[in-house]
């Protein structure tokens, strides 16, 4: 029985990936299971973005904003726990918790929402303007938070403790690990489904043809505003987990420089791959870390590496990767 | 004449100082295939797009099946029985010729987005998809990509998208527009096929084809409908034969 070289190499990261934090322990190197977890983080506000970026063809560049908001509602929740003042007591009392049971769903539940209004907008244009918009409004919300004076401002809002996950300790880098590493993989088991369900069909069709979709009948501002929606969520609880991962947040959460990280993590990867957000992060975060020993100004290199990725590898690494290994996906 | 399935009534599009359609009308009974011709530039593709819902009349409407439909959004008028092929044409490049089709048909079931399943396993999708293509003889070109067809495939490609949506009126815009002889005469047939099956407003260049497949025919000219009539009226009609056909009924154009 021969095993495809694909699925082969899907299989032999999925292993690496479980017995890292034993191969860490082993060989030393205890602050590498810290560096997979963030890599992880940003893996999956890559697989959010990729939803409407690479599969929706829309692309956002404000994109933080849900990453901050994620971040910022699991920050602001823990505090008011702390301090043990409501939240709100107007229509009724909302006080802090720091159960990720409440408090990730609830960032999602946020970030899905602001994606809906911002969304409602930005859609109704297309192109640049769409571009511009969606980072207008990160960077609204990025202002928003450096005058929140009350949780920081600019300054930000150390969190006092990780979030309180039943009978697993987050606290521990390994638990925690394993629990971003089951997100990530049940995230990517949500995008494989869906981008071969009709709802994946439909919305690969309007990022190719989208006058087409509409004159075959499909509602496609809606179709896209509901992936917008949805990417949002993903990307807001990979905020949630990064606060929790840092145990602080700040505006710069929200940054646009951080937008466009995501971005980045996504075209290096592979636009519209279903793995490529993952292999995007860990290529970004090596290039991240070779490039800024280097200089500081390490962007400058980057910036003409990413442009040469996307002329070279339309499908970005993942993409060029899975051609390789004889198998589009 | 029966309650007609489509009639166009005083429909005026402006782009700018441009009136592309100035008070254009016409009717069309059920399962009549009726031809629009006219030189470059008549109004022909700015008219099908008002009735395909792409664009908005300035003034004038639209009425289909006993419905007022000047204003519904193009994405809901599939789903009364209304469907279009373009002037240049638009497929998914990416996307096999069978997935095109599939779309097609996933539209006309109503989208249902909250399926999991594999859309590309979907017999519901897969079956009536396949038999368009076949009807329009790609059956064996169903797993080869869009972009990777020859033109004159393609154009076929678009009429299974549209017999997909099982309309009961279909707009062609120009089906055999930059076709070959050989091409061209297949599509004529396999419109030819379609006769009384479906209405259609086909839009065409082509004279041999408009002669050959249309029961009525209107002639336009500087966006307005200057006569409408059977095929052997509208040879005779002098009026047409001085703005179109030439005075000796040669090739236009
Ligand atoms: N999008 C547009 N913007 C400006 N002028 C247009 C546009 N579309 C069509 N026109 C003009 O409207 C007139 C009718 O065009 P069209 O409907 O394409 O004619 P036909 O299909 O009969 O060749 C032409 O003069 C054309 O230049
Ligand atoms: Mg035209």
């Amino acid at each position: 029985m021969s095993v495809p070289p694909y699925r082969a190499v899907l299989f032999a990261g999925l292993a690496f990936a479980l017995a890292l934090p034993l191969l860490a322990g082993v060989l030393g190197l205890d602050y590498a299971v810290g560096i997979a977890t963030r890599i992880l983080i940003l893996a999956l506000a890559g697989i959010g973005l990729n939803l409407i970026l690479g599969f929706g063809g829309m692309v956002s560049f404000g994109h933080a904003a849900f990453f901050g908001l994620g971040a910022y509602t699991v920050a602001i929740l823990s505090h008011h726990d702390m301090t043990g003042e409501a939240f709100a007591t107007w229509p009724f009392e909302i006080g802090g918790t720091v159960a990720a049971i409440l408090a990730w769903p609830l960032a999602m539940a946020v970030c899905a929402l602001a994606a809906l209004v911002i969304g409602a907008i930005s859609l109704r244009t297309g192109g640049l303007s769409f571009i511009m918009i969606t980072l207008a409004f990160a960077q609204m919300l990025f202002f928003f938070f450096v005058s929140l004076e009350t949780y920081g401002g600019d300054d930000g809002l150390s969190l006092l403790a990780r979030s309180s996950a039943g009978p697993l300790d987050l606290h521990d880098p390994a638990q925690f690990y394993f629990l971003v590493l089951a997100i990530v993989l049940l995230a990517l088991a949500v995008t494989a489904r869906w981008s071969r369900a009709r709802f994946g069909l439909a919305l690969q069709g309007i990022r190719d043809n989208e006058r087409r979709m509409r004159a075959l009948g499909f509602a496609t501002t809606r179709t896209k505003l509901a992936a917008f929606v949805i990417s949002g969520a993903i990307v807001g609880l990979a905020g949630a987990l990064m606060a929790n991962h840092t145990e602080f947040v700040s505006p710069s959460f929200l940054s646009w420089q951080r937008s466009g990280e995501i971005l980045a993590i996504v075209v290096l990867g592979g636009l519209g791959t279903v793995f490529g957000p993952v292999v995007g992060a860990v290529v970004f975060f090596v290039l991240e870390e070779v490039l800024s020993q280097w200089t500081q100004h390490w962007m400058i290199v980057f910036g003409p590496l990413l442009v040469l990725a996307v002329l070279f590898a339309k499908q970005g690494l993942w993409g060029l990767a899975a051609q390789k290994l004889a198998r589009h996906d | 004449m029966i309650e007609p399935l489509l009639s166009l009534d005083g429909l005026t599009k402006s782009y700018g100082a441009v009136v592309a359609c100035n008070g254009a009308g016409l009717q069309i009974a059920p399962g009549e295939a009726h031809a629009v011709i006219g030189p470059n530039g008549a109004g022909k593709t700015t008219l099908i797009g008002m009735v395909a819902g792409e664009l908005r009349p300035d003034s004038g409407w639209i009425k289909f099946a006993g419905r007022d439909i000047t204003r519904l959004p193009v994405q809901d008028r599939p789903a009364l029985g209304l469907a279009r092929s373009f002037q240049i044409t638009s497929v998914f490049p990416r996307f096999s010729a069978l997935d095109n089709v599939a779309l097609a048909v996933q539209a006309q079931a109503g989208g249902n987005f909250g399926s999991w399943r594999d859309a590309r396993q979907d017999a519901d999708l897969r079956a009536p998809a396949l038999a368009c293509l076949e009807r329009v003889g790609l059956g064996a070109r169903a797993e080869i990509p869009a972009r990777v067809l020859a033109h004159g495939e393609q154009r076929q490609l678009e009429l299974a998208m549209v017999l997909a949506s099982k309309p009961r009126l279909v707009l062609l815009d120009e089906p055999t527009a930059g076709m070959g002889r050989e091409d061209s005469a297949r599509m004529v047939a396999l419109l030819a096929g379609l006769r009384g099956e479906v209405a259609m407003l086909l839009v065409e260049h082509d004279m041999d084809a408009v002669f050959a497949l249309a029961e009525r025919i209107s002639v336009m000219l500087g966006g307005r409908v200057i006569a409408t009539g059977t095929p052997a009226e509208i040879r005779a009609d002098v009026q047409v034969r001085r703005a179109y056909l030439g005075e000796d009924g040669a090739e236009p154009c």
